[in-house]
């Protein structure tokens, strides 16, 4: 019965490893349309720290309401048109958090929002964490080198959503010079025409026309 | 003991399911958008669930309820296109930089239907979707050689991204000189334009006027 013991023992040892060392990292970019809320929801045991980062990639003023909300509906950040953000939380309680994007303040444009939702550290290599002994030199040389890279990905990230903005912008506007050109000169000739017809007009009723 | 395992069972189950989760109707199509440059590989898992949003409770997911998942490459060409189980993952592997569209409806066939899914969903893109316990066993890697590899991919994907900007800026520079140009065309056609119609109008009043006798 001694090893039946031990086994649980080992079984709870491990669960307990699961429940605390809950990573994921998620980033999403998605399209929400114009007057639509959209949740997304996630399980976050008590003591883990979180960070909620956000930005509006294309669409009207680019901004968006946030608002992130605990287990018991609580409000934690709220963010009324706002077009970037960031927000580091600690879960006081363990359950459901939820965060939401509503673009229901606006009544044709639909945007593209951009967000990451890191929960926990990151997980570890695996052999990493059963060191007991302190790490040598080259060992905590690559550990301070895989942080900064980590930094460098991150910055790199922003740095494609700003250009990504900049770039749907010139993109749009490009196409907006075509139209409005074609359109003007539509107008032109338009207005042109209706100018002469209704100058004709004028003097195709008056019959009795003294011109001195 | 028994219940004691089963439930160990359950919450080992249910952390490792993904975290993240949404709502979607059940006829509902949900996309989103990934840009990343080419070779790059990306791996998604989901889980779908049934969820009725008047108790807030999820059930079983019942037999037949398949995730239906499709991938448009930046020129809107299909990669991937195949109907999942209710529980599973995806991966593909871009070949051209951009942005890449990833869309997920289930395969229910009701047209109009008040029940909402649940889907768990994590995407992971690049070296974060190396498994690196894996590497290490196939591999047989020592923990040092284990890290150096995870900087080699890391670096590797920083390279790739670095290339994917420049071909983005270059596409910017791009997109600025058309417009610039387009500008300057509208402004001389539009000169032109004005001065024909003004010429055209002056001559057809002329010919009107003289034709009434008035000049």
């Amino acid at each position: 019965m001694a090893w039946a013991s031990r086994s649980w023992l080992c079984l709870q040892l491990i669960i307990l490893l699961l429940i605390l060392d809950v990573c994921c990292s998620v980033e999403l970019t998605f399209e929400l349309p114009d007057n639509a809320k959209e949740c997304f929801h996630e399980d976050i045991s008590e003591g883990v720290d979180a960070t909620l980062e956000f930005q509006v990639v294309t669409g009207g003023h680019y901004d968006v309401d946030v608002e992130l909300e605990g287990p018991g509906r609580e409000v934690l950040y709220k963010e009324v048109k706002q077009q970037y953000g960031q927000f580091q939380f600690k879960a006081r309680t363990s359950g459901t958090y939820q965060v939401c994007f509503s673009n229901e303040f606006s009544t044709f444009s639909h945007k593209l929002v951009y967000m990451d939702l890191q929960v926990g550290d990151e997980k570890p290599l695996p052999g990493v964490s059963d060191h007991l002994t302190a790490m040598t030199q080259m060992e905590s040389s690559s550990v301070k080198i895989h942080e900064n890279l980590n930094l460098v990905i991150d910055y790199q990230t922003h740095h494609r959503l700003q250009e990504a903005k900049g770039r749907k912008r010139a993109e749009e506007i490009n196409e907006t010079v075509l139209y409005w050109a074609v359109g003007e000169s539509i107008a032109i000739v338009g207005i042109a025409l209706v100018q002469v017809l209704i100058l004709k007009n004028f003097f195709g009723e008056r019959t009795y026309i003294r011109v001195g | 003991m028994r219940y004691l395992f089963t439930y160990s069972l359950f919450v080992l189950w249910g952390i490792t399911v993904h975290g993240l989760y949404f709502h979607i109707g059940e006829t509902e199509r949900k996309c989103f958008i990934e840009e990343i440059p080419d070779e790059t590989m990306v791996t998604g898992n989901y889980k779908l669930q049934l969820y009725d949003p008047s108790t807030g409770g999820t059930m079983a997911s019942s037999a037949g309820l398949g995730m239906h998942v499709e991938v448009h490459d930046p020129d809107d060409k299909m990669v991937l296109s195949r109907m999942y189980s209710s529980e599973g993952r995806f991966t593909f592997t871009s070949h051209s930089p951009g942005e890449h569209v990833i869309c997920l409806y289930s395969n229910s066939t009701k047209w109009f239907s008040r029940s909402q899914l649940r889907v768990h969903f994590d995407i992971q893109v690049g070296e974060h979707a190396i498994d690196y316990a894996n590497v290490a066993q196939k591999e047989k890697l020592t923990e040092l050689q284990l890290r150096v590899r995870q900087l080699l991919d890391q670096v590797e994907q920083i390279t790739k991204e670095q290339n994917y900007q420049r071909y983005r800026e270059e596409r910017f520079r791009m997109t600025s000189e058309s417009t610039n140009q387009r500008v300057l065309w509208w402004s001389i056609g539009q000169v032109a334009i004005l001065v024909i119609m003004g010429f055209w109008q002056m001559r057809h009043l002329k010919s009107f006027f003289e034709a009434k006798k008035l000049v």
